[in-house]
């Protein structure tokens, strides 16, 4: 066990740091610190153990991201805009996390497992309430409205809850110390060890099964026939008998709520988060979405892992600091050869 | 004679400023076909979506099995026992055959759906064959008959039909009508049909009217609005007037 948590800590100068945007959020001073103590990437650049300890690393990444793209998604599909608050969202998923987290430890003391498993419940119900009520109060009173108006409420909603976010909670970054240490070394040679731990391990079996799950409430239940029925032709649905209202109303529950699961999730990984966090991370998710094709839910994760891997591998072999404009260029030229993104569907007008 | 079965009276529709319906009374009766014919324009849809409550009528009465339906919201209409099977079919396109149809049952308090997946089956063995297909790969001809059976899954007092024969071959409009007629005449389905096919709906229909420019102007019997030269010249030759 010792040597597992010395090989963490010996991984986190070379691993786990590239690919945390929090550090982006510091001041520069600090990031000047930051850089200076980097282990230069080629110690053991070339090597295969390396290789895996990214795509490990990508993949936990990409799983977040994915988590909150599938949000984007389906409201694009849904009401044809794009949610800007939705990255906000995400931020206040992971304060209610935070908050939810220390309350319960202190309540309920050392039973772990469980404690998580109710914050994460937690976090998703209150990260709901909060997605519900910014559709009801700043987009469907537009919902007649021309195009661009929801947009433009959707980047006000999005200051408005950084700057609630900031004056009721401070604009200090919050830390969670570690939560889940520990992990398996995959591999070994004299100078790296792979390092597979326990909190990505729950990242990506989480994500798995939230996708899976998700999948089947879209393909398989009445709830996501509706969704699906709204998403192609709205008119018609109401023809039917489905509340269009409501069927919206619910789409922004389940983003905000696996938006949550991203939230907490970052907590956790990452151990600390502001009020700023989901700017970077709701834009990173957005290009995720638009990667793997707007409107696409299996877009949305692919997009999402797609992003996670570019930009742990960039950050890994060539440079941290060129990381977004590596995930953003991909995207610029995906979309140049590819308009709809990967899985997306070429927009068709309708005669 | 009893109460009818829909009641449109007095209805004026507004698209923005523009008037679409200019007080418009229409009475369906249980059991009727009746037919609303008109040129391209003259409010015949305009008509079918405003009774589904998209738009609602800015004035007069909706009376549908007794209760006052003119202010509810689509969604609430569409629960009670009216189906419509709109203009242009609005299939969804990337919907299997099979998930369009459990659509039209989901949400209008179906009991027993398989009973009314068989029913629609009898009348289209052809949409049995499809079922797993998706609805935009359809051909027209069996896009109607899935816009059809979905509206008749939700097992209807009264089905809005939307020019059913549009765009479709000859034998398919016959095939599509005879259905019609088979639900009218075996299980008292009460039809309230709009078509530009003037000679084919009126000559099934119990009942009709004729639209002009958001009003009626002519209402009858079937064949004797048929045999009416005015209707003859504006609707069946050529629209020599």
């Amino acid at each position: 066990m010792a040597r597992v948590r010395a090989c963490a800590r010996r991984c986190i100068g070379t691993t786990a740091v590239p690919a945390l945007p929090v550090r982006l959020q510091r001041p520069a001073k600090e990031q000047r610190q930051f850089r200076a103590r980097r282990v230069p990437a080629n110690v053991s650049g070339n090597s295969m153990e390396y290789f895996i300890q990214q795509l490990i690393n990508g993949v936990t990444l990409g799983s977040i991201y994915g988590l909150i793209a599938i949000g984007y998604t389906m409201v694009y599909g849904i009401i044809g805009m794009i949610n800007f608050a939705h990255g906000d969202i995400f931020m206040i998923g992971a304060f209610i996390a935070l908050i939810a987290f220390l309350v319960l430890s202190a309540v309920a003391g050392g039973a772990l497992v469980l404690v998580l498993f109710v914050t994460l419940l937690v976090a998703m119900l209150l990260t709901s309430v909060y997605g519900w009520t910014v559709e009801r109060v700043a987009y469907r009173p537009l919902r007649q409205s021309f195009r661009l108006a929801p947009l433009i409420t959707a980047i006000g909603m999005s200051i408005f809850l950084q700057n609630y976010v900031q004056i009721a909670q401070g604009a200090r970054v919050k830390p969670l110390p570690p939560q889940i240490e520990g992990g398996f070394i995959l591999m070994e040679t004299e100078t790296f060890a792979v390092n597979l731990s326990y909190i990505q391990i729950l990242i990506v079996v989480l994500t798995v099964g939230l996708m899976i799950g998700f999948t089947f409430l879209i393909q398989g239940t009445a709830l996501g026939r509706a969704q699906r029925a709204c998403e192609q032709d709205k008119k018609m649905a109401a023809l039917l008998g489905v509340n269009i209202d409501r069927t919206v109303s619910i789409t922004f529950v389940l983003g905000a709520a696996l938006a949550a699961v991203a939230g907490l999730m970052f907590l956790l990984y990452y151990g600390v988060i502001d009020f700023f966090i989901g700017f970077l991370a709701g834009i990173k998710a957005f290009t995720a979405a638009v990667l793997g094709g707007i409107g696409s839910l299996p877009g949305a994760m692919l997009g999402g892992l797609l992003i996670g891997l570019i930009e742990t591998f960039w950050s890994a072999y060539f440079s941290i600091e060129y990381k977004d404009v590596a995930a953003f260029s991909i995207l610029a030229i995906v979309l140049i050869f590819l308009p709809s993104g990967l899985l997306g569907r070429p927009e068709i007008e309708k005669v | 004679m009893s109460a009818p079965l829909l009641e449109v009276e007095g209805v004026h529709t507004f698209y923005g400023n523009i008037q679409a319906l200019k007080g418009v009374d229409v009475e369906v009766r249980a059991g009727e076909i009746i037919a609303l014919i008109g040129a391209n324009g003259a409010g015949k849809s305009t008509l079918m979506m405003t009774i589904c409550g998209s738009p609602s009528p800015r004035d007069g009465r909706i009376v549908f099995d007794g209760e006052d339906i003119t202010a509810l919201p689509t969604h609430e209409i569409m629960r009670k026992s009216i189906a419509q099977a709109p203009e242009g079919r609005r299939i969804f396109p990337r919907m299997t055959v099979l998930e369009n149809l459990q659509m039209g049952a989901e949400l209008a308090g179906v009991t027993d759906p398989e009973r009314e997946f068989d029913h629609v089956f009898e009348l289209f063995p052809r949409l049995k064959q499809r079922l797993g297909q998706r609805g935009g790969t359809l051909s027209g001809g069996e896009q109607q008959m899935l816009a059809i059976g979905r509206a008749l899954m939700s097992r209807p007092k009264l089905l809005l039909l939307d020019e059913p024969s549009l765009g479709l071959a000859p034998q398919l409009v016959r095939q599509i009508f005879d259905a019609i007629k088979k639900l009218n005449e075996d299980e008292g389905l009460t039809v309230f049909l709009v078509e530009q096919n003037a000679y084919h709906a009126l000559k099934l229909a119990h009942r009709g009217y004729v639209m002009v420019n958001g009003e009626i102007t002519m209402t009858g019997a079937g064949r004797e609005l048929l045999a009416k030269e005015e209707i003859r010249a504006a609707y069946l030759e050529g629209g020599r007037h």
